[in-house]
C-alpha cells in the first residue's frame, strides 16, 4: 500500500504530462487502439467462422460415414468401355448398402439417399427442388429442427404414400407465409402433400447433403413414381447416365469405430466397383481437419493483429523518443534535485503505460463493438472469447512497457549536468 | 600540492567537503578548456563562504563539482569523508536529494509546473504527503516572497520572482549545506537584503552555506571567501565567525 502510495504522485504525474499533450497523446493511443481493436474483432470473427464448420460438420453427426456416388474420371470412364450414346452406369449400389450393413463391423444402420433435381409447382409458382428419396431414418442421422409438421415415417414407407417434408428454404421460395402443411405440391409427375416443414442447414464450409431447397420423399415413393436410378440424358440424348444411390449415410456405434469402418467400407467399395466411382467422406476426420484449419487460420489472424499492435508500440515508443528529447532540461532538473535514475524510468514509463493502457481500453471496446457490427450488417457469426480481451489487452499493456522502456531508459542516462545545459 | 601517488590526507571530521587539487578540464574541439585546473580547498560543517572571482573564472564548475552535480576530471573530491569517486550514482542522487539544496544561476525551474509544485518537487522525491508538501511550499513561499504567485508557472514570473522561487525550492528539503550561484543576481537591493537575511538564518541554525557571487556586499554577508582567477584559487580569507 505504501509503494502504491509512494507511486501515486507519478502516477499523477504521468496523467497530467497525457493530458497536456492531448492531441498528441490522442494520435498514440490511436495506435493501440486499433492493435488492440483488431486483435480482438479478427479473434471473434475467426472463432465465429471456425465454429460455423464445426456445427456443420457436428450436425453431419461425428459417428457417421457418409458414402457418395461420384462420376468418374473421363480416362477411367474410358478404360471401362463406356461409348458416346451408352448409359454410363456409375455409383453405389443397394448392394452396397447391404453388403456394409452386413459385413462392416460396428455399423449401427445406413440410410440410403437418392437425390435428383425436379421441378415443383405449386399453382402458379415453380421452383426447382433438390428431391431427396431416402428413409425415415435420414432424419435420426442427421440433425435436422423440425419447424412444423413431422418428418417421415415408417407408416408412409409401407403405404409409399406422396408425401413430402420440405426445407424452410423450399418453403418461403414456394409459397411466402402461406400454411404449408397439408397443401399438395407437383414434383415432376407425382402430386406430394407436404407433411411437414425443417430448417435449413445454415452454410458451412463443408459441403452439406441438403444445403439448399430441398424436399424428402420416402425413397419407396421415389422408385414408383420415377425408377430404381436416377436416369439422366444429355441434351441431344446421346449420353446418358445412371446413378442407383446418390449416397449412403453410414452410422457407427460410437466415434472410435468411425476410423476402422471407413476403412472396412472403403476395401469392401474397392473389391466390387471396377472404377472409383465413390467417394467417402468422415465428418469426424473433417471435424479434425476444420480444428486443424481454425488453428491455421488463428495464427495468421494473430501474426496480422501483432504486427497492428507492435506498430502501435513502435508510435508509443517515437513519441515517448521525441518527449524525452523534448524535455531533456527537466529531466536534468528532477536528477539535479535528487531523482534517482529509477525515478525518471518509472516516471516516464508511467507514462507510457497510461498511453498503452487507456488505448488499450478503448480498443477493448473498439473490439466488442467491431464483431457487434459485423454480426449486424453482415450475418457472419462472430464469437469474441475472454481469453482474446485478457491476451490483447495485456499485449497491449506489455507492448506499451517494452516499447517505453526504452526512452525511459534514455531519458534516465543522461548526465544531469548535460541535461540541464540543453535548451 | 598533491604529488602523483601519494595518498592525499584523509579529510577532518568537521570538513564537509575537500577538494584536492581538483581539476575540471573540458574538450572543446581540439582545444582543452581548464574550467578548473587544480584547486585544493574544504569547507567546514557550518560556515558560511562566499565563492568570488571574474566572469568564467570556474565559480559555477566548482558549484557543480561541489553539489555532486559534476565530477572533477582529476584530483579527489571527499565529501563527509567519503571519496566520490568511489559513490555510485544513486548514492550521489540521495546525497542531493536529502542533503544538499541548489539555487541555479539560471534557475531551472520545471517551465510546465505551477510554483507551488516546483517548489514541492524535491518533497515528492522525499515521499511527504500531498498536504505536507503543499503546506511546506506555501510556508516556504512566504519566507522568499512568492505567496502571491503559487498558482502561477514559471513563465509568467519576472527574473527575480523565478529566483525566489528558485531558492524556496532549495529550501524544501531542509538541506544541511545550501549551494547558491549568483542568488541574488536578479534581485533589487531590498529583496537581496531579505534573501541575504534568510541565507543568514540558516547559518545561524548550523547549516552550511556557499554562496557565489560577484558583488562584494553579498560576499560580505559570508564569513569566508575564496577568490577563483582562471581555474585556479587566487586568495583564501577565512574569517572567524
Ligand atoms: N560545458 C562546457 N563546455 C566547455 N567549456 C565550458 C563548459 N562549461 C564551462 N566552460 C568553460 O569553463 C570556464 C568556467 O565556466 P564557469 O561557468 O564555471 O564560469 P563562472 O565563473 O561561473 O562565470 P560566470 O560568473 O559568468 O557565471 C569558462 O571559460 C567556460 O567557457
Ligand atoms: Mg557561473
Amino acid at each position: 500500500m505504501s509503494v502504491l502510495g509512494s507511486l501515486w504522485p507519478f502516477v499523477r504525474l504521468g496523467l497530467t504530462d497525457v493530458w497536456r499533450h492531448k492531441t498528441r497523446s490522442f494520435l498514440t493511443m490511436l495506435g493501440m487502439v486499433f492493435g488492440v481493436g483488431s486483435v480482438i474483432a479478427m479473434l471473434a470473427v475467426g472463432e465465429g467462422a471456425s465454429q460455423q464448420a464445426l456445427e456443420a460438420i457436428k450436425r453431419l453427426g461425428s459417428q457417421n460415414i457418409m458414402v457418395m456416388s461420384v462420376k468418374p474420371t473421363s480416362e477411367e470412364r474410358g478404360n471401362s468401355g463406356s461409348q458416346r450414346g451408352q448409359l454410363a452406369v456409375y455409383g453405389i449400389k443397394y448392394d452396397d448398402e447391404t453388403r456394409i450393413r452386413e459385413t462392416v463391423p460396428g455399423v449401427v444402420m445406413t440410410v440410403p439417399a437418392r437425390m435428383t433435381r425436379r421441378n415443383a409447382r405449386l399453382g402458379e409458382r415453380q421452383l426447382e427442388l433438390r428431391v431427396v428419396e431416402t428413409i425415415p431414418a435420414w432424419f435420426d442421422v442427421v440433425q435436422r429442427p423440425v419447424l412444423a409438421g413431422r418428418v417421415l415415417t415408417e407408416h408412409d414407407m409401407r403405404e409409399r404414400a406422396n408425401v413430402c417434408v420440405l426445407t424452410e428454404h423450399g418453403v418461403r421460395r414456394l409459397l411466402a407465409a402461406e400454411e404449408m402443411i397439408g397443401q399438395r405440391i407437383r414434383i415432376a409427375s407425382g402430386l406430394f402433400e407436404v407433411v411437414g416443414i425443417v430448417k435449413n442447414e445454415t452454410g458451412g464450409t463443408v459441403r452439406a447433403p441438403d444445403s439448399e431447397a430441398d424436399a424428402y420423399i420416402p425413397i419407396i415413393t421415389g422408385t414408383k413414381l420415377f425408377g430404381e436410378a436416377n436416369i439422366r440424358y444429355s441434351a441431344g440424348g446421346m449420353e446418358g447416365e445412371r446413378v442407383e444411390l446418390s449416397q449412403i449415410i453410414v452410422k457407427m456405434k460410437d466415434t472410435a469405430a468411425v476410423e476402422p469402418g471407413s476403412k472396412a467400407i472403403e476395401a469392401l467399395l474397392a473389391r466390387f466397383h471396377k472404377k472409383v466411382d465413390y467417394k467417402i467422406d468422415v465428418p469426424l476426420t473433417l471435424l479434425r481437419e476444420a480444428e486443424r484449419t481454425k488453428r491455421t487460420y488463428n495464427i495468421v489472424l494473430g501474426a496480422i493483429a501483432g504486427i497492428s499492435l507492435l506498430v502501435g508500440g513502435i508510435g508509443i515508443m517515437n513519441i515517448m523518443l521525441a518527449s524525452v528529447t523534448e524535455r531533456t532540461k527537466e529531466i536534468g532538473i528532477r536528477r539535479a534535485i535528487g531523482a534517482r535514475r529509477s525515478r525518471i524510468v518509472i516516471q516516464f514509463l508511467i507514462n507510457t503505460c497510461v498511453l498503452s493502457i487507456g488505448g488499450g481500453i478503448v480498443g477493448l471496446l473498439v473490439g466488442l463493438a467491431i464483431p457487434l457490427l459485423i454480426t449486424l450488417f453482415t450475418a457472419m457469426p462472430t464469437v469474441v472469447q475472454p481469453y482474446s480481451l485478457v491476451l490483447a489487452f495485456g499485449i497491449s499493456v506489455g507492448i506499451g512497457i517494452v516499447f517505453g522502456l526504452y526512452p525511459a531508459m534514455r531519458a534516465a542516462a543522461l548526465d544531469p549536468i548535460e541535461a540541464l545545459r540543453h535548451e | 600540492m598533491i604529488v602523483r601517488g601519494t595518498e592525499p590526507p584523509r579529510p577532518r571530521a568537521d570538513e564537509v567537503v575537500r577538494l584536492d587539487g581538483v581539476k575540471r578540464h573540458y574538450l572543446v574541439g581540439d582545444e582543452v578548456v581548464r574550467a578548473l585546473d587544480g584547486v585544493s580547498f574544504s569547507i567546514r560543517r557550518g560556515s558560511y563562504w562566499a565563492i568570488m572571482g571574474p566572469s568564467g573564472s570556474g565559480k559555477s564548475t566548482m558549484l557543480n563539482i561541489l553539489g555532486c552535480l559534476d565530477r572533477p576530471t582529476e584530483g579527489a573530491y571527499w565529501l563527509n569523508g567519503g571519496n566520490v569517486a568511489d559513490m555510485d550514482d544513486d548514492e550521489l542522487s540521495d546525497h542531493r536529494l536529502r542533503n544538499l539544496g541548489f539555487v541555479f544561476q539560471s534557475f531551472h525551474l520545471i517551465p510546465q509546473l505551477t510554483v507551488c509544485e516546483n517548489i514541492e518537487v524535491p518533497m515528492l522525491y522525499l515521499g511527504l504527503g500531498q498536504s505536507e508538501r503543499r503546506h511546506k511550499a506555501e510556508s516556504l513561499a512566504e519566507r522568499v516572497g512568492i505567496a502571491h504567485r503559487l498558482r502561477h508557472l514559471p513563465s509568467e514570473l519576472s527574473g527575480g520572482q523565478r529566483q525566489r522561487v528558485a531558492v524556496a525550492r532549495a529550501l524544501a528539503n531542509d538541506p544541511a549545506v545550501l549551494l547558491a550561484d549568483e542568488p541574488t543576481g536578479n534581485l533589487d537591493s531590498a529583496t537581496s537584503v531579505q534573501i541575504m537575511a534568510l541565507f543568514q538564518e540558516l547559518y545561524e541554525q548550523g547549516k552550511t552555506v556557499i554562496v557565489v557571487t560577484h558583488e562584494s556586499d553579498i560576499a560580505a554577508y559570508a564569513k569566508a571567501c575564496v577568490v577563483l582567477k582562471d581555474g585556479l584559487v587566487q586568495s583564501v580569507r577565512e574569517g572567524v565567525s
